[in-house]
């Protein structure tokens, strides 16, 4: 990669955090000095940050500015909240095998395909084909017709508010409409509420986020990494150096579309509660914002934006909670402004504020000697 | 089917923009192993030409054929492209957030699937093709610099470079001197010289010191409002009275 940040920071760096995230953390958390709250909150921010990669791969590596990814992360979320709703069984409010909001809808029995989802394997798999595919049919279309730039942004957006306007209404799916899933009681066996299942769960946000950094890390900076940048930056070029871009397209978009379904799945248990609420645009573009604040077309930038601007949500929600969507603004406009890299850019910024000074300097110092010949020189 | 091998063929071609003729009527043949300048007023439908050839746009009527089977216009911009047909655009289009020898890497020969772009490796002799193309077009020094840095003539360079590296068997070259020295100028020339006859060559220029340079008695076409003016020798060809009118003519009165 070529940002200065992430170029000159030693793997040994990265290796320490990725330690520090899945081994230190949950440690401290078992040894009580890091709270239960504050493990689950970070668990939080490590599947936004999947969120966020996935925007960033799109977007800042690809020139793709798609406004479904919250879309997708809901996805995941909701493949394995099928999962979690079934596994609730008679513990429910009214006692039933059936999810009580099929019981409050007045249904006798489950929908046939709900059925599978009692299989915590096949629910993982459809964590991952449910997204997949969606992302591959509508890509498959947007791409060869050669949709583009803001055309493709308005078109995910709307993708994404019909996507939420199903999953509203118990009449077209059934899928818990406004209210979604929430209630769940176990995973895997394990009360999903115990802490130690939720440092499990910590703990397999951290080391999903770790393998997906890796696995883009290769990804991007393979040959392939390379056609992706090509099209962000010259489309023309890459169709006529005999690439076909639709499927280079496809291919990231669907990666993507998975990554952010993960990071839904893994969320979903860790908050409790997945509704169409999370599907909103406004999520997607806040998403664009953290990797925007960290640094595009970085891997560790929307991993910093994910956390920093959340870490400034949950301050700014309870000291100015009306303010909230006005300070997200603001922040995005400094950004796009003043640093056009993000945070990842700062080191870089500062560098070239630095050897500019230091240019301003010398040429200072060889008109002064201009003006004013020395003696010894002669 | 027609007894002269020619690697392209055109007949009959038609574009309109907006009701505006951009090519009209136009045939135009090229044999194998040619190098063929273009040249003619701004506007006269050179640099559409090339695109109805490499696919960036479809003709209203008319047909279009490489290597006598292959019709053009059944085919997109990279079918078109691995069929061995290479393009310089007018303006310089390079990667420019990539390094230069990047630049080379993508546009070398080769597989173009996504598999290969991930698993594919780097062989020995296309590390040596880009070291050598990297000297042909004096850019090794600045090999590993961004070619977002270069100046205007070295992304010239740059693109021509990449057309070596894909190893075309028809290069479309679209007014490669704009914006050089005339020291880079007759540089280029001669690099264009050295591939004719290896490559068949379609060059588009304006420069007429250019065009005596790389035509050397070869044929010399001249557009005008989408149609052949007329063909020939470079010599025949300014002597010629309607091209005097249209483009010469028009250049001196101008000078
Ligand atoms: N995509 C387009 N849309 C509208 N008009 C176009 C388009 N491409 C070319 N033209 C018009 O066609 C004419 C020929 O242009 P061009 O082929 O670029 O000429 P040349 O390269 O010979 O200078 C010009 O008048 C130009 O404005
Ligand atoms: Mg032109």
């Amino acid at each position: 990669m070529n940002t200065p940040l992430s170029g000159k920071m030693p793997t040994i760096a990265l290796a320490a955090v990725a330690l520090f995230l899945v081994v230190i953390m949950p440690a401290l958390n078992a040894g009580g000095i890091v709270s239960d709250f504050t493990l689950n909150t970070w668990g939080k921010y490590l599947c936004y940050a999947m969120l966020g990669i996935a925007v960033d791969l799109l977007w800042g590596y690809t020139g793709l500015l798609c406004l479904a990814q919250a879309l997708f992360f809901s996805l995941g979320g909701y493949m394995f909240g099928m999962h979690l709703m079934l596994m609730i069984g008679k513990l429910g409010q009214y006692k039933s095998d059936l999810p009580d909001f099929m019981v409050f809808l007045g249904l006798k029995e489950l929908p046939g395909f709900w059925q599978p989802f009692y299989s915590f394997p096949f629910a993982t798999l459809m964590v991952l084909a449910v997204p997949g595919l969606l992302a591959w049919v509508f890509g498959y279309l947007a791409f060869r017709s050669r949709i583009k730039g803001v055309y493709f942004s308005i078109l995910t957006q709307a993708l994404t508010y019909a996507a939420w306007l199903i999953f509203l209404s118990n009449d077209i799916i059934t899928m818990g409409g406004n209210n979604g899933f929430t209630d769940f009681r176990t995973v895997l066996g394990a009360d999903i509420r115990s802490p130690e299942t939720r440092r499990i769960l910590y703990i397999a946000s951290a080391v999903a986020l770790t393998l997906i950094f890796i696995g883009c890390k290769w990804l991007t900076t393979s040959r392939f990494g390379l056609i992706q940048r090509a099209i962000r930056d010259s489309e023309n070029r890459v169709l006529f150096s005999g690439y076909s871009a639709a499927n280079f397209k496809l291919f990231v978009f669907v990666i993507s579309g998975m990554i952010a379904a993960v990071g839904g799945a893994l969320y979903v248990p860790q908050v409790g509660i997945i509704n169409p609420g999370e599907m909103a645009t406004a999520n997607s573009l806040e998403a664009v914002v953290w990797v925007a604040v960290g640094g595009r077309g970085t891997l560790i930038g929307p991993i910093i934006g994910a956390i920093g601007v959340n870490r400034l949500k949950s301050w700014a929600t309870t000291e100015y909670p009306d303010y909230w969507l006005i300070i997200l603004g603001a922040t995005f406009v400094l950004v796009v402004l003043f640093m056009p890299k993000g945070i990842v850019g700062i080191p870089g910024q500062i560098r070239a504020i630095i050897e500019r000074r230091k240019h301003r300097q010398t040429i200072r110092e060889e008109d002064l000697a201009a003006a004013n010949p020395s003696p010894e020189a002669e | 089917m027609s007894l002269i091998p020619y690697i392209l063929a055109a007949e009959g071609l038609n574009k309109s923009f907006d009701g505006f003729k951009a090519i009209n009527d136009l045939n135009f043949s090229l044999e194998k192993g040619e190098l063929r300048t273009v040249i003619g007023p701004n506007g006269a439908g050179k640099t559409t030409f090339l695109d109805l050839i490499t696919g960036r746009t479809k003709p209203d009527t008319g047909t279009l054929h490489f290597e006598q089977t292959n019709d053009l216009l059944k085919m997109n911009e990279y079918e078109i492209y691995r069929l061995g047909i290479g393009r310089k655009f007018q303006t310089p289009t390079v990667y420019t957030d990539h390094t230069v020898r990047e630049n080379l890497l993508l546009s070398l020969a080769g597989p173009r699937s996504i598999w290969h772009s991930l698993f594919g490796k780097i062989r020995k002799e296309q590390e040596e093709r880009m070291d050598e193309i990297l000297h042909t077009i004096k850019l090794t020094s600045r090999a590993h610099a961004k070619a977002g840095s270069l100046a205007h003539g070295q992304k010239q360079w740059l693109e021509i470079g990449m057309l070596l590296a894909q190893d075309a068997k028809l290069l479309l070259v679209d007014e490669p001197a704009a914006g050089m020295t005339d020291e880079e100028t007759y540089r280029t020339g001669e690099l264009l010289l050295s591939l004719a006859g290896k490559h068949t060559i379609v060059v588009i220029e304006h420069d007429m010191t250019f065009v005596r340079q790389i035509s050397q008695g070869r044929l010399v076409t001249v557009l005008h409002q989408g149609n052949v003016l007329c063909e020939g020798p470079v010599d025949k060809v300014q002597n010629d009275e309607r091209v005097i009118e249209v483009y010469l003519g028009r250049k001196k009165k101008a000078a």
